[in-house]
């Protein structure tokens, strides 16, 4: 037995020493494992809540659905924004064989521009390979037809379709109704980042702008299951959506009706033929805006879509701009069209009465002043009286009260008409044009010339003088004039309806302070002669005014040429054209019971009897149903 | 009143009477000792395999093909189990040295002409492919329970010094590989031997105190990635992309199971893709998620039943090197077991350690289930001895 053992070893002292060991190792192995069943225990049983969350959370993408967006229409319910689904190439990275050859076999058949392959295949490396990148919004039907046939030879290339916002009478309305375009960094920063979670597009002008959070409606939330790397796991083959939070439904916008008739918005933009100016015609009875035309104008279509970086120079850098919104934007001397407001001021502050009479040489002057005033019409109007002067325009008439009603009154009234301040029309980027004062010229001007003088006076008589007005302005002006001082806050949108449930709100027209005239033979006496402008015997714009079916009454404006934005670069012809005075037509038809008042400026039109009236005219017609396309 | 004595001999009576029914099992249980095989061990063996493969099928992504791969290496695993079982202890220890002095040699022509792949120089290829670290696994134990064998334990300090150059010489050319967790694992194992020998524990704690200089200069001497995990560990929300995604969506999956978890092929953090080395080094998160702490413990038992019948093997072992190494392995792999779940539950940084028996991958399947061939081995070829 012993032979079995080494001599020098003690068999049973090394057993038992062994064993104690072993059984500390087992100890210490039930410690350790113990540890790690306590760590499962924190895991798995108190920290459970925590961790399932972030699991959710993990694999839960939350995807906004943006809404869509609410559609525009005219007061005759006709469309003047939708959306429209229009197809856009796109490239999915991780189904491309080669990206290189297919990128330039797409060049070759002109669907991408060689010079854009750089750009694209850095798109393409950027997001997550099965991410989409587009190569180009909206094809054409015929490009639609020719990459259909090609197809197969494209494979991880495909045509998608998405909504874009459409203009369908675009040019006729684009100051109007304003436009879409991208969001851009300054909108993210303006905007509720919630909000416009999954939206691309904002309205950045006109009622697209101003009524923005109506037409945009609510973001909608659809809960994703994804995997590690952002890409969704289809949702049928997986028990794993159980227990998910509901989708929320995108609200879609609200559709909003606007107060202009798009036939109007035509006859105008075709009145002005291709000559910058604008027009506003205003619903005296409520300040409702029927027509908000600026010419030049551009395709709005242009920057819903998004257009390309020589695209844009060309618009922006266009000399007539046809991006800027002359009619609620660009600031005139508003010429005689002032007058009927101050031979109301003349009157009421007794500066002249109706049977004063004046002998018109074709000149004025001041006492003690050699300066010479001068009327339009060099040899004189003869005796006029103040009927006549607004008939005829005779500038020596008003030359003369000038100094009577005094520059403060005239302020003081031409104020009360809405002139030198905002509208208050529900499109932004209104200008507030300039009535001066002689507070406000002793706040501006320094030295000798914060003196208000007896010249400007004269001159501001005949709406020069610093004196500033937009076509909006105007139109309001002569609307007020038309209901005898009643005036209301000029507006375009009428009504906003939800597109779910097809409920209207209407929009209440809103009545502003009235012109209080004391005695009412005033007015009919400045109206009667606005008529005679029109359809009087000696009036400037008579031939405008000639055979019309119904009563018109308007003024005629012609004003000295204060340059807006003027460039370099004009060639002489050009720069002498553009040296031509406005013309300017302020109107309101029927005489007795007005229905529209309309306020135009054709840019250096010289006559605004000749050139300004017949566009006015035309508009009338129309909306009184005397037009040649009158519906 | 019947005495104890009275019920054990009715006890025994009723265990006579039943016996020769119970004769097919008794004849099994022969089939078993004549193969050489310990039975609890080989049962609890398949239930680990079993579970693992059903947890692998999961976390592979039910891939049919991959599972066939790994149920093929579990088999070659096991018949290398059967193999080794089959060879005496004795044989085993004379042919110790030689086998250890054979794996340093191929551990040193690895460092010189193996195949690099991933940054690191861990293969050798003569026209089968293997790791020469994964023997050395088994030799360094081997080897340090060889020299004890003839030896009056606990050793002397010379005798210490002696295994320590055992134990060191394959511990610092695996890290060169570098391969720091194996490097780690084979002077684990080769320690174990040390302080199942009856090291006195006054030398471990002066030993440790002296190591903490030593873990300074092996912190020098880390790669960055291998700092990095052990600052990871420490707060690893500090880079929740980088270096600490993986603890953190483990931890996620692990918790989120609960109790019973989200249910088999069902755990959104595996199945996603959120839980990096799913079917290897993490698989241990996948059975947290899909099984919960039910399935965790479940396996985690069968562990312990595991390594308590290598315990058991051990003690009731009738030689110095049969105890020693009987007592190593079963530990070794309480070791892996604890440094896996531990570092996939977040308690100890990330090193490439697999789940034993259950990751995917079959190189160290094949070392492992020999280890279990040496403990079956030890037991069924124990002599009799009176006591």
């Amino acid at each position: 037995m012993s032979t079995l053992l080494s001599p020098i070893k003690d068999v049973h002292s090394e057993r038992r020493m062994f064993l104690s060991r072993v059984v500390l190792a087992a100890v210490v192995s039930i410690l350790l494992l113990g540890l790690v069943i306590a760590r499962l225990v924190q895991l798995q049983v108190v920290d459970h809540e925590l961790f399932a969350e972030k699991s959710q959370g993990n694999r839960v993408r939350i995807e906004p659905v943006p809404p869509i967006r609410g559609l525009v229409f005219d007061r005759k319910d006709r469309v003047l924004a939708e959306n429209l689904p229009a197809y856009q190439l796109e490239l999915i990275p991780e189904q491309v064989v080669d990206i290189d050859d297919t990128l330039k076999r797409l060049a070759s058949i002109n669907l991408i521009q060689f010079e854009d392959i750089p750009r694209i295949k850095d798109l393409s490396r950027s997001g997550p390979r099965f991410k989409p990148v587009t190569l180009k919004f909206r094809l054409t039907e015929k490009e639609i037809a020719s990459f259909a046939i090609q197809r197969p030879r494209f494979p991880g290339v495909d045509f998608q379709p998405r909504l874009v916002r459409h203009y369908p009478d675009g040019e006729f309305v684009s100051h109007a109704v304003g436009y879409v375009g991208a969001l851009s960094t300054d909108d993210l920063q303006r905007l509720d980042p919630a909000l416009y979670a999954g939206t691309s597009h904002t309205g950045k002008t006109g009622v697209e702008s101003s009524f923005e959070s109506d037409l945009h409606g609510d973001t909608g939330y659809r809960h994703l299951i994804t995997n590690a790397r952002g890409r969704q796991v289809p949702s049928d083959t997986s028990e794993l959506l159980d227990s998910l939070p509901f989708d929320e439904t995108p609200m879609p916008g609200a559709n909003v009706y606007l107060s202009i008739d798009l036939d109007l918005q035509r006859i105008a933009t075709q009145a002005l033929d291709g000559r910058r100016g604008a027009l506003v015609a205003i619903d005296p009875q409520n300040g409702e805006i029927l027509a908000l035309v600026s010419a030049p104008a551009f395709d709005p279509n242009l920057f819903a879509v998004g257009m390309s970086t020589s695209q844009y120079r060309e618009l922006s850098e266009n000399p007539d701009r046809p991006l800027f919104n002359r009619a609620v934007r660009g600031t005139y001397p508003p010429g005689s069209t002032i007058k009927p407001v101050l031979a109301l001021a003349a009157l009421e502050t007794g500066a002249t009465n109706l049977t004063r009479k004046t002998v018109c040489h074709g000149y004025f002057q001041l006492p003690n002043i050699e300066h010479r005033y001068r009327d339009w019409k060099p040899e004189g109007h003869g005796p006029v009286d103040l009927h006549d002067a607004i008939a005829q325009s005779c500038d020596v008439y008003f030359y003369e009260i000038s100094t009577e009603i005094g520059i403060t009154s005239m302020h003081d009234y031409l104020t009360r008409f809405g002139l030198g301040s905002e509208t208050g029309i529900d499109i932004s980027g209104e200008r507030p044009g300039l009535v001066p004062s002689v507070e406000w010229k002793r706040n501006n001007f320094r030295g000798d010339d914060r003196r208000w003088y007896d010249g400007e006076t004269v001159t501001a008589s005949i709406g020069q003088s610093y004196m500033l007005a937009t076509p909006l302005q105007l139109a309001s002006a002569a609307a007020a004039l038309a209901t005898r001082g009643k005036r209301f806050r000029p507006h375009m949108v009428a009504a906003v309806e939800d597109a779910l449930t097809g409920e209207r709100r209407l929009v209440q027209p809103e009545r502003l302070p009235d012109v209080e005239i004391s005695n009412d033979f005033y007015w009919q006496n400045v109206l009667d002669a606005m008529h005679d402008v029109m359809q009087g015997p000696r009036g400037t714009a008579r031939a405008v005014g000639f055979g019309a079916p119904y009563e018109m009454a308007g003024k005629s404006g012609t004003a000295q040429v204060v340059s807006i934005a003027q460039d370099e670069k004009y060639d002489d012809a050009e720069l002498e054209e553009r040296q031509r005075d406005h013309a300017l037509f302020i109107a309101f038809a029927p005489l007795d019971e007005p229905r529209i008042a309309v306020a135009l400026i054709v840019e250096n039109g010289e006559s605004g009897s000749g050139v300004a009236a017949p566009i006015a005219r035309a508009v009338m017609d129309a909306y009184l149903g005397y037009g040649d396309d009158a519906p | 009143m019947p005495t104890w004595d009275m019920v054990t001999m009715r006890l025994n009576e009723t265990h006579r009477m039943f016996t020769p029914r119970a004769a097919p099992l008794s004849d099994f249980g022969g089939v078993l000792r004549r193969l050489h095989i310990d039975g609890p061990l080989l049962v609890a063996l398949l239930l680990v395999c079993g579970f693992g493969l059903f947890i692998l099928y999961s976390a592979v992504g039910e891939n049919n093909r991959l599972l066939v791969n790994q149920a093929i290496r579990l088999g070659v695993a096991f018949i290398a189990m059967l193999i080794v079982a089959q060879l005496p202890p004795d044989f085993l220890r004379r042919w110790t040295p030689w086998g250890y002095i054979a794996g340093l040699v191929l551990l040193v022509l690895v460092l010189t002409i193996g195949e690099v792949s991933q940054g690191a120089r861990r293969w050798l290829d003569f026209g089968v492919r293997f790791q020469p670290s994964e023997a050395l696994k088994l030799g360094v134990p081997m080897m340090a329970a060889w020299f004890l064998h003839d030896r009056q334990i606990p050793p002397n300090l010379g005798q210490l010094a002696i295994i320590a150059v055992m134990i060191g010489v394959p511990t610092v050319l695996i890290a060169r590989q570098p391969d720091l967790g194996t490097s780690l694992l084979i002077a684990a194992s080769g320690v174990i031997v040390i302080v199942l020998a009856g090291m006195s524990f006054r030398l471990m704690l002066g030993l440790g105190i002296a190591a903490i200089p030593g873990a300074l200069v092996l912190w020098n001497f880390m790669q960055d990635y291998q700092k990095q995990r052990v600052l990871t560990l420490l707060n690893p929300d500090s880079d929740p992309l980088g270096a600490g995604y993986n603890i953190i969506q483990s931890k996620i999956a692990i918790g989120s199971g609960g109790m019973f978890g989200k249910g088999w092929t069902n755990g959104s953090q595996a199945q996603l893709e959120f839980l990096p080395e799913r079917d290897t080094d993490f698989i241990f998160a996948v059975l947290g998620e899909e099984f919960g702490l039910l399935g965790v413990l479940t396996l985690l038992v069968l562990y312990m039943f595991i390594i308590g019948r290598g315990l058991f093997i051990a003690v009731e072992a009738r030689d110095t090197f049969s105890r020693l190494l009987a007592g190593s392995i079963s530990l070794t792999f309480m070791v892996y077991v604890f440094v896996n779940t531990a570092m996939v539950t977040g308690l100890v940084p990330v090193v490439g350690v697999p789940l034993p028996l259950v990751s995917f991958g079959g190189t160290s399947m094949v070392t492992l289930m020999a280890g279990f061939g040496i403990l079956m081995s030890i037991h069924s070829h124990r002599k009799l001895l009176p006591h």
